[in-house]
């Protein structure tokens, strides 16, 4: 192995404008990354991973300044003109980061070009070349398509191709398969460990998710608030972790529940459906429409205080079947039955007696908070409209604040000085105001950090216990669902896969496409998983 | 591509005789043509012969088919006063509007343009500060009060009359109310394109063509500008509109012989075969450019093309 490392980074400090909440983006980082190796940078968002990213590309935001240190890529600072020739980078989304207006084999040939490569004809054999070396079907017809007609997982093979043209030396991957769904994740991170293998190359691999870490990292640094906490081989650092932040982040990837012992008698069902389907029209002409199934003869039943997860990857109709459980959409088909009170004939126009038993968290805390209410009045006035009284709604509002764990002062603060993590409570405040027997969670745990993403689900089970309200949780990740489910159905365009007690689909699942699934989640061997004690089996 | 473009077509007919039904039935409404025409004091009887010469004492419904019947035929009736018909008056002045319009667009689309180039690429400079301020001058000036500043300041400082001609007596002759015309709708190209480029540059492909080594001036002139010149496109659709209104006074202003003044001389004087022509045409003229500005969008932006958004 050469004495060389592929990139260095010595004492590195990058500054933040003033007035941020602290002083620095990144704070006195050194790390190597030596040929064929691949460094793991792991934080939460804020932690200065991207930027550290950024400023070994050079594309530090123009507010940020590099105070102090150097980064050497094989041994010399970097030339910008090494930058897509000798380094090449992958982002987290994708689609974003192509042309939208240019077609992708012409982006691809441009990287050729700028580069060196002459001749029309050899950079477009090349380009072809290069898109069946990343494994993507038709290299032909990807060679013609604009990026808005190509996948997720088939734009970033797009963009993997473009880093890889030149072999070379350094690998920069910036959550590269966060935006993508499981699945596609997994033969993604296939394909560049492949790659990167075969090739030889350094791997700088930004990530938040330690699953993705234990599938793909040889070294791990583990960054909090700009401060490399912890650094060290990836099996060391994920079973015997030093730092207690690094402590932290493990013990709050989510973990299978335990095992329940199966109720002789259990509760009942306060919502069933029964052969729900829903369809969109399109118009694709002027009199011409066409249907598209979104939710096919979809039935569950979701019980007393129980929790059913509807799992799926995007595009399965879990939101579509949410809004047709919730009466917003008109459905074409289906029977619902709500607290068991048939609703079926009432469209989407349910009395507000109903509603008022229904209530819905969702994916964003930052855009579901009106910015100019303060949030106890927001929680209140959910208590108002169903029919409290002023006084009332006041005093049910602070209460509610202080049991999702914010402070009765927090009452007349606004939505902008609260962090996400806080801001979704409030939100479960705001649905609880109404004393709901049905709660909604929509992807109500995506958009969080891990360490929060923990904190909001112990709050949601513990809300469940003390209040006894049922929860339908819709989430894309199996492992959140694994932590908090009873039941679990899983969907695919439209149509339930399967459906069952959690145990049973995680540890006997029936169908091939659960299969891939539960097969594709990261970190299956369970090295971060199985620190401190992994509950049920893992 | 073929379906849209017919499908486009179809509809853009729909909206002309959307159009022309609404102005045909609107300028009934607005009050009595024959007693506009009739002589303040005149006996009824005269009124009633006035109608009668018009074919005003008609059913409307009779009315509305035979107008409709005569358009398809080339027929768009006669003036009151003149007794030429409609279209005539209206060709005799189109060059002279179209003359001051289209060297207003010309000017707004290409100095705004420009200016909003600059802006945003010497963004937050002091270039940048006075360029927008400028532009907000340009697009908050009412045209009829710059109209009047220019013409008084060509008086006062060179001695000339800026205006009047309709031709291209002299360069300052139709440079004046053409700016005139065009200031405002440049204003908004300026800003529109300032912030239409800021915003492409600091989307996540441009850093990524960086990264990939693609050189500066290349990540502008074959990403940032043609992305960023979707937006703008529909904007000039829309800027047509205001061109067109802000004719019919500029043209007053300068006395500007076209169909601006055309226009209200008809409305004074309810010469309605006159004006009905006038509004199809301005309608005739925004619908295409409506179309040619779809075509071209479809043509800019592959994502357009799906067939969904026809």
């Amino acid at each position: 192995m050469s004495d060389t490392p592929i990139l260095r980074l010595s004492d590195v400090s990058i500054s933040l404008p003033t007035g941020s909440d602290r002083t620095h983006a990144v704070r006195n980082l050194s790390l190597r990354i030596a040929p064929g190796q691949c460094l793991c940078l792991v934080g939460e968002s804020g932690s200065g991973k991207s930027v550290t990213g950024q400023a070994v590309l050079g594309v530090l935001p123009p507010a940020l300044r590099q105070t102090s240190g150097s980064i050497a890529f094989r041994g010399a600072p970097l030339d910008t003109r090494q930058r897509g020739r000798e380094i090449g980078t992958i982002f987290q989304e994708p689609t974003a980061s192509l042309d939208p207006i240019m077609r992708i084999g012409d982006q691809l040939e441009e990287v050729l070009m700028v580069h060196g490569v002459r001749g029309r004809r050899a950079r477009r054999a090349r380009a072809l070349e290069l898109l069946d070396a990343v494994k993507l079907p038709e290299p032909e017809r990807i060679h013609r398509a604009y990026p808005h007609e190509v996948s997720g997982g088939q734009a970033q093979r797009v963009v993997i191709a473009m880093a890889l043209a030149f072999d070379p030396m350094l690998l920069i991957a910036d959550e590269p398969t966060t935006a993508l769904d499981v699945t596609t994740q997994a033969e993604i991170l296939r394909l560049l460990r492949e790659l990167q293998t075969a090739r030889g190359s350094g791997l700088l691999f930004i990530t938040h998710d330690l699953g993705v870490v234990a599938d793909i990292a040889d070294h791990v640094v583990v960054m909090q608030h700009g401060n490399a906490v912890e650094e060290g081989p990836v099996e060391r650092v994920l079973s015997a972790p030093a730092h207690p932040y690094t402590r932290k982040l493990v013990a709050a990837l989510p973990r299978r529940r335990a095992a329940q012992p199966p109720p002789s008698l259990r509760p009942d069902p306060v919502l069933e459906a029964e052969g729900v389907s829903l369809t969109y029209r399109g118009t694709t002409g002027l009199f011409r429409r066409t249907e598209i199934a979104a939710v096919q003869d979809v039935s569950l039943t979701l019980r007393r205080g129980e929790t059913h997860g509807i799992v799926g990857e995007s595009g399965s109709g879990k939101s579509s079947l949410v809004r047709c459980l919730l009466h917003l959409e008109q459905r074409k088909s289906g029977r619902i039955r709500i607290m068991g009170q048939d609703t079926t004939d009432w469209g989407t126009g349910l009395p507000r007696s109903i509603r008022q038993r229904l209530q819905i968290v969702l994916q964003d805390p930052y855009t579901a908070l009106n910015p100019r209410q303060r949030i106890g009045d927001a929680v209140a006035e959910a208590a108002r409209i169903h029919g409290a009284s002023a006084d009332q709604a006041r005093d049910r509002a602070r209460t509610l604040l202080e049991r999702v764990g914010l402070s009765a002062q927090s009452y007349t603060r606004f939505p902008h000085e609260f962090s996400g993590g806080q801001r979704q409570r409030i939100c479960i405040a705001r649905a609880l105001a109404t004393e709901p027997e049905i709660l909604i969670a929509d992807e109500a745990v995506s958009a969080l950090d891990v360490s929060i993403q923990a904190q909001i689900l112990a709050l949601f089970r513990e809300l469940q216990e003390r209040l006894g309200f049922a929860m339908l949780f819709v989430t894309h990740d199996l492992r959140v669902a694994s932590a908090i489910c009873d039941d679990i159905t899983v969907l695919r365009a439209g149509q339930v896969v399967e459906q069952g007690p959690m145990d049973q689909i995680f540890d006997a699942p029936r169908d091939p496409y659960t299969r891939a699934l539960l097969d594709a989640v990261p970190d299956k061997a369970g090295r971060a998983g199985n620190f401190p004690a992994a509950s049920g089996e893992g | 591509m073929a379906r849209i473009v017919t499908l486009k077509i179809l509809r853009a007919v729909i909206t002309l005789l959307i159009a022309v039904s609404l102005v045909f039935f609107f300028i009934r409404l607005s009050g009595d043509p024959a007693l506009a025409l009739a002589p303040p004091d005149a006996p009824p009887a005269v009124v009633e012969e006035y109608r009668t010469r018009l074919g005003l004492d008609q059913p409307l419904l009779t009315q509305y088919l035979r107008y409709i019947g005569g358009m398809f035929q080339g027929d768009f009736g006669y003036s009151i006063h003149t007794g030429r018909s409609a279209q005539s008056l209206f060709f005799e002045r189109l060059p002279a509007t179209l003359l001051l319009g289209l060297t207003a667009l010309a000017i707004a689309l290409g100095l705004g343009v420009t200016l909003g180039l600059i802006a945003a690429l010497r963004h937050n400079s002091i270039i940048d500060r006075f360029v927008m301020g400028f532009s907000v001058f340009a697009f908050a000036m009412p045209n009829f009060f710059f109209g009047l500043l220019v013409v008084l300041s060509g008086a006062l400082f060179f001695g000339v009359f800026f205006g009047g001609s309709g031709a291209t007596r002299s360069f300052g002759q139709l440079l004046a109310p053409a700016a005139t015309l065009g200031l405002a709708a440049m204003g908004s190209f300026a800003r529109f394109t300032r912030s239409s480029l800021l915003e492409t540059l600091n989307k996540p492909f441009m850093t990524a063509l960086a990264v990939r080594g693609v050189p500066p001036r290349r990540r502008l002139l074959r990403h940032a500008i043609p992305n960023a010149a979707i937006p703008v496109v529909t904007m000039l659709g829309l800027s047509l509109g205001g061109i067109v209104a802000g004719a019919v006074v500029t043209e007053q202003v300068f006395s500007w012989p076209g169909i601006g003044r055309l226009l209200i001389r008809s409305v004074e004087t309810r010469d309605i075969a006159v004006l009905q022509f006038i509004v199809l045409m301005v309608a005739l003229t925004m619908t295409v450019t409506n179309l040619l500005v779809d075509l071209v969008y479809v043509i800019l932006d592959p994502r357009m093309r799906g067939g969904q958004n026809g």
